[in-house]
């Protein structure tokens, strides 16, 4: 196994911040918008955004919400066994809001479809924008795409790109993974 | 993450713990779904689910067909009084035809025990129980087990008595396995003639005083006397069945501590449990059935969730 550190230390923290003022461009106080993370690993990456945005942004009230998206997929009865579901929770309304959907990494872009049905549940939103850490460009089965972007990343479908974080994992970072060959 | 151990879920005998935690778990995530403004969900809309009910049924019938719409499945309903059965159709010849139309779950509930495990063996689909004679009715033993953890937090450690008709009872039997398998400890109450002769092998406390088995728990399983299963007289009357294990206000406020009253429905009001009683803040009937739908879902997702 070869791991590939694309990106970590202050270089992660400067992608964060960069996103959080591409954020405040068309957001501005944040008065009608909203962050969802989608479950299980886009929450750290919306905890993080909402974090540095109440930093930066310490009069406004930064709306952060988590979305399972386990019952919306469209891969149930092709695997072994079902998904065991993640906690939502969104205690906020989303109808006419500018909703901000995170995951830390943009891929088939399957998990997005299925977030956007999911969130259809809590109302229908103003519009709706995507923010990812990780862009796996060319490797969509559906046309997604993201509005933000931390970095572009370049690879196969047999890599994996691990994101971890500082809260929870001890340290921020981004590595690209690749099984070696026998 | 590994699912359910079981492809059918006939009773509460084939499951471990592990799977009753992971419907639990997902049991939370449903019950949550349901309080929302939508209150569906896609998961199983390439499924068809045939309730096939061979004895009334309201609320079990309307739960299970609830949960399946919230899941998006497509349903069809089946009442055995008003089909060909009567035409003298046998268990296999009708359910096989239902397949034949493309059905991929069947929820049945029937007069006699082990229908479901008989039909399991002899048909392709998934079966779910939905109460067969006087043996199991798993679902009703897992809300009823899901209310208990939602109340206490956890059902370990909780002393809960089971009350009145044993014998014919299939919610009794369900209940016991569930809640001994959760380390729960479990009494049952009645006449000696409605008091199966070895229950103890099941690992339960047998009391005939019901102040007594009330002081000792901490929640109490009111059953319903099931006349219709008796065919034979148990005890000499409704009236004296209630003065001796009736509960009502009088007793409950009596007890030392405050129990939790349950109920599986429907109720008799005034002969096993007093109105007073079945409405009171105590009572989390009403619980057991808004957690009945969101428990179905959560068995109806994970046995769906198995390749086919």
């Amino acid at each position: 196994m070869q791991n590939l550190t694309l990106l970590d230390g202050q270089k992660f923290q400067i992608t964060i911040q960069r996103l959080c003022r591409q954020l405040i461009e068309n957001h501005n106080d944040f008065s009608g918008s909203v962050l969802i993370g989608i479950q299980p690993r886009g929450i750290y990456l919306a905890r993080r955004v909402a974090e540095e945005l109440r930093k930066i942004l310490p009069e406004s009230k930064i709306m952060q919400g988590d979305l399972d998206i386990t019952f919306y997929r469209d891969d149930f009865r092709r695997q072994g066994s079902p998904l065991v579901p993640n906690q939502t929770k969104i205690d906020f309304i989303i109808e006419g809001k500018k909703v901000i959907m995170m995951d830390d990494v943009l891929w088939t872009g399957r998990t997005i479809r299925a977030a956007m049905d999911a969130m259809q549940a809590f109302g229908r939103p103003a519009k709706v924008e995507l923010l990812t850490l990780v862009d796996r460009r060319y490797s969509r089965h559906i046309p997604v795409s993201a509005d933000y972007v931390g970095i572009e990343v370049d690879s196969i479908a047999s890599q994996r790109v691990v994101v971890s974080w500082k809260d929870t994992d001890g340290e921020d970072k981004i590595v690209l993974v690749s099984e070696t060959q026998e | 993450m590994a699912g359910l151990s079981t492809r059918h879920l006939l009773g509460i005998k084939d499951l471990n713990r592990a799977d009753i935690e992971l419907i639990f778990e997902t049991a939370d995530t449903f019950k949550s779904v349901l309080n929302r403004p939508i209150k569906k969900v896609p998961s199983l809309r390439d499924v068809t689910i045939a309730n096939i009910f061979f004895e009334n049924s309201t609320r079990t019938r309307l739960s299970f067909e609830l949960a399946e719409k919230r899941l998006s499945a497509d349903v069809v309903n089946f009442a055995a009084s008003s089909s060909s059965v009567s035409k003298g159709e046998t268990l296999i010849d009708t359910v096989n035809n239902i397949l034949a139309m493309k059905v991929d779950m069947v929820v049945m509930r029937h007069p006699y025990a082990g229908a479901g495990i008989f039909l399991s063996k002899h048909v392709k689909a998934q079966i779910v129980n939905a109460g067969d004679g006087a043996h199991e009715h798993p679902t009703q033993a897992l809300l009823d087990a899901f209310s208990i953890r939602e109340k206490y937090g956890d059902v370990a450690g909780k002393k809960v008595v089971i009350v009145g008709d044993i014998l014919h009872s299939r919610v009794a039997l369900s209940n016991i396995l569930c809640l001994k398998q959760l380390g729960a400890e479990v009494m049952v109450c009645g006449p000696t003639t409605l008091i199966p002769k070895y229950i103890g092998s099941l690992g339960v406390k047998v009391e005939h005083n019901l102040i007594k088995a009330l002081n000792w728990c901490d929640v109490a399983n009111m059953l319903r006397i099931q006349l219709e299963r008796q065919d034979i007289k148990y005890f000499p009357s409704l009236r004296e069945y209630t003065m001796l294990f009736g509960l009502n206000k009088t007793i409950l406020d009596s007890l030392d501590k405050e129990i939790t009253v349950m109920h599986p429905g429907p109720i008799n009001r005034g002969v096993e449990i007093t109105s007073d009683v079945a409405d009171s803040k105590q009572s989390i009937i009403l619980d057991q059935v808004e957690n009945g739908v969101a428990v179905r879902m959560a068995v109806l997702y994970l046995l769906a969730g198995q390749t086919p």
